[in-house]
């Protein structure tokens, strides 16, 4: 009835593979939104900090709808893993909620507030950037770590079982992983002063991101030994050597275009700033496939019913080329450089 | 192991899903008569070019623009309490209701999404065809989100087209029955032209207030005509609909219609409550006050017709008796006064008195909110009617909840608590304040300049069309620019 993969029935398999993708165009896409908030810690110019928000207003929402599709996929298409995952996290995940509420919020408010109460929704929008991104990571890395399930396919470990050394780290490198894509993009879309600030910001955050890009990749082997069997045992290393090798030339890539002028190659920081996210994210899945949720939990135990994962499929298959259309589109509306004191209407 | 949360860490979880979507559904309710409302604006103002109509539509979008933001956000949070709150329930309803909600992010939500930032930032950017287009898909995007929705919900009112799969979960048999059960076509209706009054009774009320300021402002005379056309012949279809409702759920879930009209006992020409307090200890009605026969005749449309009571079924499977009735009255009741408010408009528009008559006007700024009252008391009659259940008849609302510590969810309800009175409190406040502004003839569009950006909050500048003589409340303080309802 249904094609297999060695024994295993595929539609669990494809739907890992697109739910993969949605995740990763949330944490891209709304990774830089997230990115931008967290620069007016180092952009106190309100002048600045509006077109900070008008390079990305018109599109925020869109960006921010990969993280609804990425909660209801997996609900629909893998029940069991959305119940397990979301008890084994609930304080993060709370946290994130409330985080994107103080962002998402801000970007009407600072404009109706008093210029009194502005500074507060400022706040607000950076602050509420930082815990969204904490939490992220956070529950990636509590993801990564591992979670008990009991046979009933229910959360069966302690509240405070996510949180590690390992989960406080991945939240900050995530943090610190937006800030980059966040000042790559304002790099991109900005000019005069605020574009050459970001210049500066963006080569500082550009090494903490490698740096803790590479301790990451250190770390996650340690944790479960078929991750490292999977990563450094004969032949597997032949495919993960890909990762760090063009991580490497990203890297030359991003410094060598950092040292131009204004003008010059102003995109380029901010795409190879995607490409390590990219790769750190393909490295990933190939750590825990075919587990949802390790150690225990693999696709095919928490896979919905055919019939469910069939019926949405159709509307996947359908629809998300449509939304990259229609996005797109938007992106190209409101292309060019944000100049100071113009604003979209 | 923690096999089941404990009581009372159920009863906060489903205090904190009550709350917090409740305050989502005020929102969605908000924006999809708004979007309704401004794409008939558009269309009006292409077809015609009357300022007036662009004035409205400039206005409503930076309201609009707000209130939308509010929506998503707090949607947002529902998207994930599912899980957090409900993992019992989400596993074994997962397969029917995931793709469901899966389904409505990709068809709806995306395209508001996509079509927001043209239709807010884009009236100078792209042409009109594109921008009217972006206005309508934004639209259409609701009323796609609402039906989704409203699938999911019915489902879990009047559950079809499922089979029991191997570990006790739904299984899905039948997509199209689960899609288009028998509760859903009646609650759709409902629920959009819920939204759609709602809307009528705040632009309204917008009108009306700043008609009572001054009765020349063209913009503020159109608002008010409009939704003044829509409360007249909106309400009696309200009614209707409310009507057919109810027979449905007689139909299908008796327990509740026996909560909602307070009838402990089964009859044939059974009465109609007015009012009374619900006993369920002594299962009857306190100071009750009922007219004979009414209950049978609008029920079932028979004189002697018979309803079933609450005694036909176990006690442990009665509804809240007392919040469902009331709940019940104040939808009803409110609606009547909906309606009669839309009647009266119908006679003074034929005497040639509508924009003259500040009595009226009063009534209808005072009616504002009155539509959302509805919406919060009519849900709390849907939800807390089908009690003990999460789906009726087969899923107990205990067996539904996540094996969260009591702590846990005491730590996220007062966060939650606090959080939602403080963001979506100030934020109700700015849109009051907007509201507040008079509209005018040269209504700027939204916009995050400085200049235009304190017009949200401030009068306009002495350039605008200036018939406001006397200041206003909104005049320079945004902490007092809230209509006096
Ligand atoms: C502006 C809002 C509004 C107004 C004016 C009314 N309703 Fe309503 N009502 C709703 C907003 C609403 C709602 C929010 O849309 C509900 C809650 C759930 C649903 O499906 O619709 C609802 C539910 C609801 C139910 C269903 C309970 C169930 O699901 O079993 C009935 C029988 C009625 N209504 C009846 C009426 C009647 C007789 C009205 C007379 C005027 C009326 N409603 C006005
Ligand atoms: C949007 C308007 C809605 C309002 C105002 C509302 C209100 C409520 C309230 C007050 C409760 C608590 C009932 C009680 O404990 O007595 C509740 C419970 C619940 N509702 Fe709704 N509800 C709405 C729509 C929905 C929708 C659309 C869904 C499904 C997708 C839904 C699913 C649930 C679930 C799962 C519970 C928890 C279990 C329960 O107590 O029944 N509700 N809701
Ligand atoms: C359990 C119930 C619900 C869940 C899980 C839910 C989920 C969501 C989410 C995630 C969003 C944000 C989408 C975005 O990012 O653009 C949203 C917005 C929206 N929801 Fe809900 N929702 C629920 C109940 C309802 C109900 C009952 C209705 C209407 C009948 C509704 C109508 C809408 C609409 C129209 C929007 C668009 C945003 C807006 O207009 O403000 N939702 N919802």
């Amino acid at each position: 009835m249904i094609a297999d993969l060695a024994g295993h029935p595929i539609l669990p398999v494809i739907w890992a593979c697109i739910l993969a993708f949605v995740i990763l165009a949330y944490v891209t896409l709304d990774g830089f939104d997230l990115g931008v908030g967290m620069l007016f810690a180092v952009e106190p110019e309100p002048h600045d900090r509006d077109v900070m928000v008008n390079t990305i207003a018109p599109v925020w929402d869109g960006n921010e709808t990969w993280l609804v599709l990425g909660g209801s996929g997996l609900y629909g298409a893998f029940p069991a893993a959305y119940s397990v995952i979301l008890p084994s996290v609930y304080p993060l995940v709370i946290l994130m909620l409330l985080g994107l509420i103080f962002r998402g919020v801000a970007f009407e408010f600072r404009f109706r507030a008093i210029e009194s109460q502005r500074r507060r929704w400022d706040w607000s929008f950076f602050g509420g950037s930082v815990l969204a991104a904490f939490c992220q990571g956070a529950i990636l890395g509590a993801l990564i770590q591992g979670t008990k399930s009991s046979a009933d396919l229910q959360f069966s470990g302690g509240p405070f079982d996510w949180l590690t050394g390992f989960t406080v780290f991945c939240g900050i490198a995530v943090v610190f992983g937006y800030a980059l894509l966040g000042s790559s993009w304002l790099l991109w879309r900005t000019s005069g002063k605020l574009h050459t600030n970001m210049r500066r910001h963006t080569q500082v955050l550009g090494i903490v991101m490698l740096a803790m890009l590479l301790v990451v990749s250190l770390w996650t082997p340690t944790l479960n030994p078929s991750f490292s069997h999977r990563w450094f045992a004969w032949p597997g290393i032949l495919a993960t050597a890909v990762a760090p090798i063009l991580s490497v030339v990203l890297a030359f890539v991003f410094f060598a275009s950092l040292k131009k002028e204004e003008g010059q190659h102003d995109r380029r920081p901010f795409f190879c700033a995607l490409g390590w996210f990219v790769l750190g994210f393909l490295g990933l899945g190939y750590s825990i496939f075919p587990m949802i949720v390790p150690p225990s939990l693999d696709i095919w135990q928490a896979a919905s019913v055919p019939s469910s994962q069939i019926f949405l499929l159709v509307g996947a298959a359908v629809m998300i080329p449509l939304i990259l259309g229609y996005n797109a589109l938007s992106y190209y509306i409101f292309r060019g450089k944000v100049e100071p004191g113009a604003h979209y209407h | 192991m923690i096999a089941h949360a404990p009581a009372l860490a159920v009863v906060l979880a489903r205090g904190q899903f009550g709350f917090t979507i409740a305050f989502h559904i005020l929102f969605p309710a908000f924006s999809i008569g708004l979007a309704s409302y401004l794409a008939v604006l558009e269309i009006l103002w292409s077809i015609t070019g009357r300022e007036a109509y662009m004035a409205a539509y400039r206005y409503w979008l930076k309201i609009f623009s707000v209130g939308f933001a509010m929506g998503v956000v707090s949607g947002l949070v529902m998207a994930y309490e599912i899980g957090t709150n409900w993992s019992g329930y989400s596993l074994k309803v997962g397969p029917i209701l995931g793709p469901l909600l899966a389904w409505e992010t990709l068809t709806a939500f995306f395209l508001e999404a996509g079509f927001l930032g043209i239709m807010i930032f884009g009236l100078k950017r792209v042409g009109p065809k594109l921008h009217l287009l972006a206005t309508c898909m934004v639209a259409i995007g609701t009323l796609i989100s609402a039906t989704w929705i409203l699938m999911a919900n019915s489902w879990m009112q009047t559950p079809v087209g499922y089979a029991i799969g191997q570990h006790g979960e739904f299984v899905p048999k039948d997509w199209l029955a689960i899609c288009f059960n028998p509760s859903f076509p009646f609650r759709w209706v409902h629920m959009v032209i819920a939204a759609y009054m709602s809307v009528a009774f705040v632009v309204g009320g917008v009108g009306a207030f700043h008609l009572l300021r001054d009765r020349r402002n063209e913009v503020a005379r159109l608002m008010f005509s409009m939704a003044m056309w829509m409360a007249a012949l909106g309400m009696p279809v309200q009614l209707f609909a409310g009507d057919a409702q109810g027979r449905n759920t007689l139909q299908y879930q008796p327990a509740k219609i026996a909560a909602m009209e307070g009838d402990f006992t089964t009859l044939a020409g059974q009465p109609l409550v007015l009012f009374g307090l619900p006993n369920v200890d002594t299962a009857r009605n306190d100071y009750a006050i009922s007219l004979p026969h009414l209950g049978s005749l609008i029920l079932t449309h028979t004189w002697d017709g018979t309803v079933k009571g609450l005694d036909a079924f176990p006690k442990n499977d009665w509804p809240v008796v007392f919040v469902t009735f009331w709940a019940f009255r104040v939808m009803v009741g409110l609606g009547v006064l909906m309606m009669l408010a839309g009647f009266l408009s119908l006679w003074l528009r034929f005497r040639g008195r509508l924009y003259d008559t500040p009595l009226f006007h009063r009534l209808i700024t005072a009616m504002g909110p009155a539509g959302f009252i509805c919406i919060l008391a009519g849900w709390t009659v849907t939800e807390t009617g089908r009690q003990p259940w999460t789906v009726y008849g087969l899923l107990r609302t205990v067996d539904s909840a996540s094996p969260v510590t009591l702590p846990m969810v005491i730590f996220s309800c007062t966060l939650i608590l606090i959080i939602y009175f403080v963001v979506f409190g100030v934020g109700i406040r700015y849109l009051l304040a907007m509201m507040a502004n008079p509209p005018s003839l040269d209504e700027a569009p939204p916009s995050n300049d400085p200049p235009q950006r304190t017009q949200g909050i401030t009068p306009g500048p002495a350039g605008g069309t200036g018939k406001r003589t006397e200041p206003h409340p909104g005049a320079g303080d945004r902490s007092q620019g809230v209509p006096a309802e």
